[in-house]
């Protein structure tokens, strides 16, 4: 168990790395930091001073050698654009992603599961078809779209709901809906695989015939077993949505992640790009390395092979 | 996707009921939502207009220039002289406070001087303070300022690019304590900057009653950044928000139809222009020729452009910079009609009778340059779109590699042609033209204290500009405001909003 939790620890640590390295040569290639911090009216000469003065004229390995020093120790440098610690910066930021997230996961799961499990148990029955259309239309409306709906309802028309910011747990709701809604199919259409798969095996048939209640059935020996890759998927999926709520950030002007990543990325703020992108990127492998510590803790067999 | 967002706005606008219950009242705060959050708060470290018009409230430059009258007028001094070509002495206003209760005098401006435009200082835009030598003392209400060399525009970076800071703070807690608590000596002190990002700024009670500013009407500002244009009308609608700008001319007509609001079109200093490489730095061949580049400018209908796009108090215009810019006299420039006839006759003459294909960059109106490229078209040239964001086309201008660009320019408010002619045709990266003798009028033009002699200089250059249409200039910006109808509000043509001439009709 301890090799296997170290093996995944070093190659998180690889995927850090390249995925830092990758994110430090676009951005330099795709925007001139100096150009941006200059600002629309910048001479050739300020822009030249502030090349200089920043070192963004030294050569790009140099230049990534010095960040990457400087963050194996924490330390991610000024952000350009606010002149604030980036580690600062990104701290502040990430409680709101961190909820947002978690609410659209929760939305997702609570919405996905009963109805994957309810479809599972009547297959083709109009319950069925129903759970099948509400996850085909989550899944085909674009988010954005979706988020305006809500948002002209419930804020415009009715006024329930705040149209945008994050001050109160009412602010999450109808962001962590919209992003939320877009993951539900995933989770359903493997909720009831799964649930299929597994009533019909030999172990619930011999659970039925020891006169075990349904329920206990259903629940115990069913979605216990049907919920293993499901483990999985949200991490998968909680993944996405850390990277994903760009959109929704910016869309309901919430102060997270998302939206700091779009901003540092119109002005090419390097530096809080790159921290952006490696904490997601970390968030992601360690996200897949508690899926599979909880799938070994579920599944007995993924332990001992 | 914008046009899918505007129609999702337009089903809301359709149905939605008036803003809630109107009541004249200045405890009433203002509440405003701006397109991006202020990079620094500190001035000096801070490029974006969002924290230009933040500075304008919170602190005060040491002239004010009317924003209607262009005049000079006393804000921290109150007078004002070149002693020589390179020496400028000003009497400070006495009795002034700043928000922390430091009393302004001499030595403030001297210590705000000096700092920044000391080259180790690392400000953004260091030539808002490079002409700057040194500042000193000569009593306790009068400051002398010596420049390395003469330097007309002097007062204009006075009266607007350069606040002054309470020396003692400053020097205290640095550029990094003011962009954390910024004082100031303005109209409106910096309540609250929450993590989420909103600013309040309430009125600074003890506001000089003489300011050219005024002592603001409404008490409170709460500004806060919403990026998406459908969030703040969704905001606006359901009573989060007073007031937005910008909104695209169509959603703000739509807007304008609800009771409850009202929409104001304001012309600004901005101007759009299709620009084009006549110096060939892209190699492309054809545009080289001066008579291709006059058929393209007959072959755009401006005037329908202006009437059924840009709309509003929006006017086309000949001459290269904006009609509130010193300098700019639309009379030196060569006027082209809609004439596609003559555009075919210009290219036969230039041995493109059959056309020839060229690329139109452009980053701000899709259906803008969509109308000039059928308008290309319509005379036989062929030229495709290339759309993309300000920064990364900007790049490219630098580099020269684009041949013809559809864009527009603000002169960062600054209302002397200076800012923009200048600013692309005197050999920077941007200069498309690199034309000496233009380059040569317009070093005196900008340089000269004489402004006889600068108009001169700048009606040579617009005439040659224009000539030679290494641009055609297009049309000036108009800026949509939306707002609740019980706000008072005035809009000005170099893009800052004025929060403190605002008020709540009675």
């Amino acid at each position: 168990m301890l090799r296997f939790l170290f093996r995944r620890l070093v190659m998180a640590a690889a995927v850090a790395v390249a995925v830092s390295l990758i994110t430090f040569t676009l951005t330099n290639f795709a925007s001139d930091p100096a150009i941006a911090m200059a600002g629309d009216t910048a001479s050739a000469a300020e822009i030249q001073q502030i090349r200089e003065r920043e070192g963004f004229d030294r050569p790009l390995v140099v230049q990534y050698a010095d960040w990457l020093s400087s963050a194996v120790v924490g330390d991610f440098g000024y952000s350009y654009r606010m002149r604030v610690p980036v580690s600062d910066l990104i701290l502040s930021r990430i409680p709101v992603t961190m909820m947002l997230g978690g609410a659209a996961l929760t939305f997702a799961i609570v919405l996905a599961i009963p109805m994957g499990v309810l479809a599972a148990l009547r297959p083709n029955s109009w319950i069925d078809r129903t759970a099948l259309g509400v996850a085909v239309l989550g899944q085909a409306m674009p988010t954005f779209w979706f988020a305006l709906m809500m948002m002209v309802v419930f804020s415009v028309f009715l006024g329930w709901l705040p149209a945008s910011g994050a001050r109160s747990w009412q602010h999450f709701i109808m962001p962590a809906i919209a992003l939320g809604y877009y993951a539900t199919p995933a989770f359903m259409r493997l909720t009831r695989a799964g649930m299929l798969e597994v009533m019909r095996s030999d172990y619930i048939r011999t659970a039925r015939a020891k006169g075990l209640r349904p329920h206990v059935v259903l629940f115990h020996h069913g979605l216990r077993n049907a919920i293993i890759p499901i483990v999985s998927l949200a991490a998968v999926q909680f993944g996405f949505m850390l990277g994903g709520s760009v959109v929704i950030e910016t869309l309901f002007s919430m102060p997270g992640l998302g939206f700091l990543a779009w901003e540092s990325i119109s002005r090419a703020d390097l530096p809080v790009i790159q921290a952006i992108v490696l904490v997601i990127a970390v968030f992601y492998v360690l996200l897949n390395l508690m899926a599979d510590l909880a799938n070994a803790y579920l599944d007995p067999r993924i332990r001992i092979g | 996707m914008g046009s899918l967002r505007r129609n999702v706005l337009l089903a809301a606008t359709a149905l939605v009921f008036s803003a809630g219950a109107a009541f004249a009242d200045e405890d009433r705060p203002l509440r405003v939502a701006w397109d991006f959050e202020i990079d620094n708060l500190d001035q000096y470290y801070n490029t974006n207009r969002e924290g230009i018009i933040f500075a304008r409230h919170v602190w005060d430059a040491l002239i004010y220039r009317n924003p209607d009258t262009f005049e000079y007028e006393p804000l921290l001094a109150t007078d004002w002289e070149w002693a020589d070509d390179t020496t400028i002495e000003m009497t400070l206003r006495e009795g002034v406070t700043f928000h922390n209760g430091d009393s302004f005098s001499a030595d403030d401006v001297v210590y705000t001087l000096n700092t920044v435009s000391d080259p180790d200082s690392g400000v953004l835009a260091s030539r808002n303070v490079d002409w700057i030598e040194s500042a000193e003392k000569l009593d306790d209400y009068r400051v002398r300022i010596n420049l390395h060399e003469p330097f007309p525009a002097a007062f204009e970076y006075l009266s607007e690019a350069i606040p002054i800071y309470p020396g003692d703070y400053y020097r205290e807690v640095g550029p990094e304590g003011m962009n954390e608590n910024p004082v100031g000596t303005g109209p409106y002190q910096v309540e609250s900057i929450d993590p989420q990002r909103e600013y309040v700024l309430v009125r600074n009670e003890d506001y000089y009653e003489d300011s050219p500013k005024g002592i603001p009407a409404i008490r409170e500002l709460h500004i806060r950044t919403i990026t998406d244009k459908s969030t703040q009308m969704a905001e606006l609608l359901s009573d989060g928000l007073d007031w937005v700008w910008r909104l695209p001319a169509d959603q703000a007509e739509r807007l304008e139809r609800r009771p409850g609001f009202e929409v104001k079109f304001g012309e600004a200093m901005r101007i759009g222009y299709m620009g084009l490489d006549a110096a060939g730095r892209s190699g492309h061949e054809a545009l080289q020729d001066v008579r291709v580049r006059k058929a393209i400018a007959h072959a755009i209908d401006r005037e329908s452009i202006v009437e059924n796009m840009v709309r509003g108090d929006a006017r086309v215009i000949h001459a290269p910079c904006s009609p509130f810019q010193f300098g700019c006299d639309e009379d030196a420039a060569v006027k082209y009609d809609y004439d596609p006839d003559r555009a075919r006759e210009l290219l036969e003459e230039a041995g493109y009778g059959d056309g020839f294909e060229m690329t139109l960059y452009a980053f701000r109106d899709r259906r803008w340059t969509e109308s000039i490229l059928g308008y290309l078209a319509d005379v036989g040239i062929d030229a495709n779109m290339q759309f993309m964001q300000y920064f990364a086309l900007r790049d490219l201008n630098h580099e020269g590699t684009t041949s013809a660009f559809h864009m527009d320019w603000g002169s960062y408010s600054i209302a002397d042609a200076s800012a923009v002619v200048s600013h692309f045709f005197k050999g920077s990266p941007d200069d498309f033209a690199q034309d000496e003798e233009l380059q040569q009028w317009l070093e005196i033009a900008d340089n000269s204290i004489d402004e006889e002699e600068r108009l001169e200089n700048y009606r040579n250059a617009i005439q040659r500009i224009t000539e030679e249409v290494y641009w055609l200039p297009l049309h000036t910006f108009v800026i949509s405001y939306a707002f609740t109808e019980d706000l008072d509000m005035q809009a000005y043509p170099d893009e800052i909003a004025r929060y403190y001439t605002y008020s709540w009709k009675e």
